[in-house]
Parts: C-alpha cells; sequence; structure tokens
C-alpha cells in the first residue's frame, strides 16, 4: 500500500513533465484514476495498434485517456465510454473483439483446427489398424521360409 | 508421390495466406462514421479567431474536410495536390487544423499555399476525436446533406483522386 502511495505521488511528480505545456490532468483521485486505466486497457490504441491506450504513449492514446477520465467524471458507464469510442473509431477500438457473426471465426477457428487435427489423427489411426489387421497370414511353409531367409540358411530359394 | 504431395499442397496453402496478409492493410481501419452524418462540431477559423466555423453551414454542397497539421510529415506529401485541386474548382476543400499552433499551421500554409475555403482551428483534437482521426492526414468527402461517403486514410494519393473521390464528387454532384 505505502509502495502504490509512493508509485502514484512520484507518477504525479512525473506527468507534469511529461507533458509540459498541455492540461495536465489531475491525478489527485485515485479511485478515479484506477478506473480510467481498468477502462483505458479494454480500448485499443489506433496508433500503435498492439496497445491498448493504458499502455501507449501515443498521443492520441493520452487523448483518449483524458476522455475516458472527462467521461468517467460525468458519470458515464464504462459501457456507455466504450460505445462512444466504438462509435468513433469501430469495433477495432475494443482490445478483447466483440462475439459477433464476423469474429466467429477468430473466436472459434483454433477450437475448429484442434478438431480437425483430431479427426485425422483418428482417421489415420484406424486405417494403420485395419491395415495391420488386414495383413495376410503366413502359412505353415511361408512361415519356415520366412524364418530360414532370416537366419540366414535359406537353401529353397537360391537356384 | 503422395508423400511429397500434402506438404507441398501444406506449402502453397501458407504461400497464398501469408501472401494475403502482407497486402492487407492493417492500419486502414474502417470508419464506423461512413453514410452517417458529420459530427458536428463549431470551433474558431484558423486565419480569424474570432469567427467561428461549423459543418451545417456546407449543408447543400459536396466538400471535402481534410484533417492536416504542420507537424504532419505525410502532410507535405498530399499538400501539392490539394493546391492543385483547389485551383480545378472541381469541390470546395475545408481544412480541419489539428492540434497545431495558430502561427505555426498559418506559416505552413504561406509557404505551401492554401487550398482550404476555410481552416478550422481544432486545437484540443476533440474534433479530430469525433471524427474517429487516429492519423493525420485524413480526409473525408461529405455530401450536400452532411453525410460523411468516403474517408481516405493517410495521404491523398492522385490515384485516390482519380479513381476513387473526383468519381464520388462527380457522383454526388449529379444527385440532386
Amino acid at each position: 500500500m505505502q509502495n502504490k502511495l509512493f508509485l502514484s505521488l512520484l507518477l504525479a511528480l512525473i506527468l507534469p513533465l511529461a507533458h509540459a505545456g498541455e492540461a495536465v490532468p489531475t491525478v489527485d483521485d485515485v479511485v478515479l484514476e484506477k478506473r480510467v486505466m481498468a477502462v483505458s486497457g479494454e480500448l485499443r490504441c489506433l496508433v500503435c495498434q498492439n496497445q491498448t491506450i493504458a499502455d501507449s504513449h501515443a498521443e492520441l492514446a493520452v487523448d483518449l485517456r483524458n476522455q475516458v477520465r472527462e467521461k468517467l467524471r460525468q458519470g458515464m458507464s464504462e459501457q456507455e465510454i466504450k460505445d462512444y469510442m466504438v462509435a468513433r473509431y469501430g469495433d477495432f477500438v475494443l482490445y478483447r473483439p466483440l462475439m459477433k457473426r464476423g469474429t466467429w471465426l477468430l473466436w472459434f477457428g483454433p477450437f475448429l483446427l484442434l478438431v480437425l487435427a483430431f479427426g485425422v489423427l483418428i482417421v489415420k489411426l484406424r486405417q494403420r489398424r485395419k491395415a495391420i489387421q488386414q495383413a495376410p497370414v503366413l502359412s505353415a511353409d511361408e512361415h519356415a521360409r520366412a524364418e530360414s531367409l532370416l537366419s540366414g540358411t535359406d537353401k529353397v530359394a537360391r537356384p | 508421390m503422395n508423400r511429397f504431395l500434402f506438404p507441398l499442397v501444406a506449402f502453397i496453402v501458407l504461400v497464398i495466406f501469408l501472401g494475403i496478409g502482407l497486402n492487407l492493410k492493417p492500419r486502414e481501419v474502417p470508419s464506423p462514421l461512413i453514410d452517417k452524418p458529420a459530427p458536428a462540431f463549431r470551433v474558431p477559423q484558423l486565419y480569424e479567431e474570432v469567427k467561428t466555423i461549423a459543418p451545417e453551414e456546407m449543408r447543400g454542397k459536396v466538400w471535402l474536410l481534410n484533417v492536416w497539421a504542420s507537424w504532419c510529415v505525410t502532410c507535405r506529401e498530399e499538400h501539392p495536390l490539394l493546391v492543385e485541386l483547389a485551383r480545378q474548382n472541381l469541390v470546395p476543400i475545408y481544412g480541419l487544423n489539428y492540434k497545431d499552433k495558430r502561427e505555426d499551421a498559418i506559416a505552413w500554409l504561406a509557404e505551401r499555399g492554401n487550398p482550404y475555403v476555410v481552416t478550422a482551428h481544432d486545437l484540443s483534437g476533440n474534433v479530430g476525436i469525433d471524427y474517429g482521426v487516429y492519423g493525420v492526414p485524413e480526409t473525408f468527402v461529405i455530401d450536400k446533406l452532411g453525410i460523411i461517403r468516403y474517408k481516405q486514410i493517410g495521404p491523398v494519393t492522385p490515384e485516390a483522386l482519380r479513381d476513387k473521390i473526383i468519381p464520388l464528387v462527380k457522383e454526388l454532384n449529379g444527385a440532386k
């Protein structure tokens, strides 16, 4: 706890330096800040697409975090903020893809591949077992010959 | 024969998928604002701070909204095209100067030419957020009813002008 307090104090000291000249968001409300980060962690930064706006240092991400903070202050719910972002930037802004028809392949594709792979494996194993079972049974004569071939004492086949 | 066929087919499928992946443009995220009304705003004009500009003033004409900034390197690339387009008088271009210092923006236009009928000054970047701007430059084609019909992400290119923007403007102007 003390560590966290120290960290947020440190952040409060550093943040104004990082954005000198801009309107500096007050980091006085720790609870609010936590919610800002929680919501921001669900939103994709469209500039650096593999980061959330909570992680990104892109200027747009900073602006959007400020928007999130402002909307939370106005009493908007987290869902309302997400809807606000989707209305402007599209579904892609959600870091966790929505479950809908267009994303079914994305969500279930890997499992589909897994099932497919298991299917192929089972078919292959069955084929092999069948091949083993259907291997021709040797007669007593053939058996004796095979044995002599293997032991190198074969006299029959040699001309 | 069969032994080599399967890895070969698998390899070809892989190459096809990788090829498709290379040709996708993940930077170009489709805008949800296409075919939606252009978001309203009212911000000061770049040259005359006391005057404002709002999109509803352009109602009844087809126009372009070009988002730009003096700090944006790619904007330099597309700017001559916009100047040329303005000279041709095909479509009025309005500028949205995004997160820029007024004097920097004015100096930039003085040096490179001003293709804009009016430039709106979006100092805070809030108009940009309403328009879903995430990379400057971006250009919107807006119709007579104030509906966004097309969004160019990144610089306007000669190909985009020839194949998309100018035909679309002509089509929209033809439709009453």
